[in-house]
């Protein structure tokens, strides 16, 4: 039964290679079903595995499948592990993916690239197989790499757009940065430790010495910053949402964005040991998280909402992951995936709806004409804003509970990140549908809720975010806490600290609270009063412009990395290339062609004077053999 | 000694033949006379090569001698082949306007 590992990446390869060699000569129901029907079969095995591996004493099985890469000491078997994570993450992958597929089938039914949509969607979601699956950290590098090219492809779908294919380039290019990382890690951990299969690497952890791990766990952080959009690596995310709407939730919100988490998680066992490193990561995903959700306030493009949303949302995991509260991370993960994937597939269904149109700013009062999408995108903002007994209010809390053990300072930023989210969601919900239409007539004409395939996996989505947090009862509410107990047989727990029931009460107490007044200042500005944000060009006060300007972080690149690159290359194509190089292979060129200018006039034709020195050079030649 | 004139007058006028073929051969722009005098410049040679071999009593000279005349017929026919071939096409053999290789 554990041996049908390697056909769940299997069947997505094979949906990929049918739509990409023939998917022009396929019909578009055809290429949708192979792509749909490919996760599906995925689904439905990892399923069946995630029961089986629950079955098993040790909890995890390795599958080898065949000896890869066996050269010098080092010897890398193309493996698969199944375990508690990697088969968790399999459902969310697949069954994610199935509800996406089956809802891009609709979404981009007018679409020209239909067959090359779900070419690429299909190869995604092998690598992200891959990536999970794979026993060490070769596999995992490869399928990171190939879960960034299909990032990349979907980015740039629409390749006639040149801002859509720049954004496409930024998100490879951030990504290659974070990669480097990544790999310099795994060089490091196979110098280290001789090997780079997980069993021997992890085992072996507590023989290096405490700055070899740290450096190991910082450069893998740095691969993590790049895949999970951290700060500083994290513009390439919102601009990713140049791609079309199913991509953003499938990859940049539901999977491929949580890979850095589920890399952190894997190699645990390095941040249990390094301190440097666990604070590192958890001041970097507190600051990424506050930082993101200020940006969110203020910016007017639903999507580019949710991709700051997503941003500031994976800070708070990684806030979990450095104070090691690992299973909770994981726990916000797989909600987070189920109310995200919702929002951007709701939203999605709204700008169909609008014609291609994202600005709120032009929406307003959809509720009546578009109710599975409104009560849906309802209940995931609930969810993501931690409002009980939804399924983002139980990760949320459960992540900053453990930071409050942790640390206070981290705790406070970490809430009021959170209040901030529930601040700009609600925003966009109220400004999307509530009020009056803003748009134009036509468009308002045009309004209609989305077909079956579309409202579908939202609905199923939705009872995901609702009742997703069962998977995660706090422990003081003496239910068994499903997410922490499934994981625990990976996880390094530190000493775990016991809180007094009281300040859990407390603390869960504050979050509410805090989540219902930011709501209901939301509320206020946006349902009371009817605020609509400012137009493109109007004068706004000095703070939110900068806020509205993403705090000119994109800019600031610009002058720190992108001028200065500019002005070296100029240097060199102006000095090197153009002189140095070009001087030196001209010169011998047109060196050449003046020396056989000259020569050339001896060659005149004319009989005469070519015997005359044939003569004279006779004549020089016996003179110079007889008399000298 | 041959026959009672010294050798040197020999080749003196063997020198003087020669020196004549070659400044016709450079001088004169008529491609026929450049010929006659590349034949001029032969027969230098020619009785240069004949003299010495009657003064050393060796008929080597002599059989070198029938040699080079023998190709020079062959030259003289290939030659003149040319220069009719060259006529018919240029309507000229004046060697000056023969300057078509020219750069």
């Amino acid at each position: 039964m554990i041996k049908l590992v390697g056909l769940v990446p299997l069947f997505p390869l094979i949906g990929f290679l049918i739509n990409g060699f023939f998917g022009k000569k396929l019909s578009k129901g055809a290429s949708g079903v192979i792509a749909c029907g490919a996760v599906l079969a995925s689904f439905i095995i990892s399923l069946l595995l995630f029961f089986e591996v629950e079955k098993l004493p040790t909890h995890s099985a390795t599958i080898n499948l065949f000896d890869w890469i066996s050269a010098g000491t080092l010897s890398v078997p193309f493996e698969f592990v199944i375990d508690p994570l990697s088969s968790w993450f399999l459902l969310i992958i697949t069954g994610i993916g199935f509800l996406i597929h089956v809802y891009s089938t609709s979404y981009m039914h007018d679409d020209a690239g239909f067959s090359r949509f779900f070419t690429y969607l299909n190869l995604f979601v092998f690598f992200m197989l891959l990536l999970v699956l794979g026993n060490n950290f070769l596999i995992m590098f490869v399928g990171w790499e190939g879960v960034g090219l299909c990032s990349y492809l979907l980015i740039g779908f629409w390749f006639k757009n040149n801002d859509y294919n720049n954004a496409a380039r930024k998100a490879f290019v951030m990504n290659r940065i974070g990669d480097l990382g990544f790999l310099l890690g795994i060089l490091l951990i196979f110098v280290t430790f001789g090997s780079i299969s997980y069993n021997e690497v992890f085992s072996k952890a507590g023989t290096a010495s405490e700055a070899t791990i740290t450096a190991i766990a910082l450069l893998l952080f740095v691969g993590a910053m790049g895949k999970s959009a951290q700060i500083p690596l994290y513009t390439w995310l919102p601009d990713a949402m140049a791609g079309p709407t199913p991509v953003s939730a499938l990859i940049h919100a539901a999977t491929m964005v949580t890979a850095g988490i589920y890399m952190i998680v894997r190699s645990n066992v390095f941040y249990s040991i390094s301190e440097v490193a666990s604070e590192t990561v958890a001041i970097v995903g507190v600051a990424t998280a506050l930082f993101a959700a200020s940006i969110g306030l203020f910016q007017n493009d639903i999507k580019k909402i949710l991709a700051y949303s997503t941003v500031s949302q994976l800070g708070l995991m990684f806030l979990g992951l450095g104070v090691g509260a690992f299973s909770s991370s994981v726990f916000h993960v797989s909600t987070h995936a189920f109310f995200k994937a919702l929002l951007f597939l709701g939203a999605g269904s709204v700008i169909h709806a609008m014609g291609g149109e994202q600005d709120i700013r032009k929406m307003g009062g959809l509720k009546g004409h578009m109710k599975i999408t409104f009560a849906t995108m309802a209940l995931a903002t609930l969810a993501i804003s931690g409002i009980p007994p939804f399924s983002g209010f139980f990760s949320k809390d459960e992540i900053l509970a453990h930071t409050y053990e942790h640390s206070s300072v981290l705790w406070f930023f970490g809430q009021v990140a959170s209040m901030l989210t529930a601040f700009y969601m609600f925003r966009m919900l109220y400004l999307t549908f509530y009020g009056n239409f803003r748009g134009t007539k036509e468009q308002h004409h045009h309004l209609h809720e989305s077909p079956k395939a579309m409202t579908i996996p939202l609905i199923v989505l939705a009872i995901l975010s609702v009742f997703g947090g069962l998977l995660g009862l706090p422990e003081f509410w003496h239910f068994p806490n499903w997410m922490s107990e499934h994981l625990s047989s990976l996880i390094l727990r530190k000493t775990p600290v016991t809180m007094a029931h009281e300040t859990e009460w407390m603390l869960m107490g504050i979050a509410v609270l805090a989540a219902i007044a930011t709501i209901y200042v939301a509320y206020v500005i946006y349902r009371q009063k009817n605020i609509i944000p400012l137009k493109e060009g109007d004068k706004m006060p000095a703070l939110q412009k900068v806020i509205y300007n993403k705090y000119y972080v994109d800019e600031f690149y610009d002058a720190i990395v992108r001028k200065p690159l500019d002005l070296i290359s100029t240097l060199f194509y102006k000095f090197f290339d153009k002189q140095l190089i070009d001087g030196t292979v001209e010169g011998v060129g047109s060196g050449v062609k003046s020396i056989g200018g000259l020569v050339k006039l001896i060659q005149s034709g004319n009989i005469g004077f070519y015997i005359i020195s044939m003569v004279l050079g006779i004549v020089l030649i016996l003179l110079f053999t007889f008399i000298i | 000694m041959i026959n009672g004139i010294s050798i040197n007058y020999y080749i003196l006028l063997s020198a003087i033949l020669f020196i004549i073929g070659a400044v016709g051969v450079m001088a004169r722009r008529n491609s026929i006379i450049i010929f006659m005098c590349i034949e001029l410049m032969l027969n230098a040679v020619n009785l240069l090569l004949v003299s010495f071999s009657t003064l050393h009593n060796d008929a080597k000279g002599q059989v070198f001698v029938f040699f080079i005349m023998a190709v020079a017929a062959a030259e003289v026919a290939v030659g003149l082949a040319i220069l009719s071939m060259i006529y018919r096409n240029v309507k000229s053999i004046d060697t000056d306007l023969l300057s078509n290789l020219k750069h």
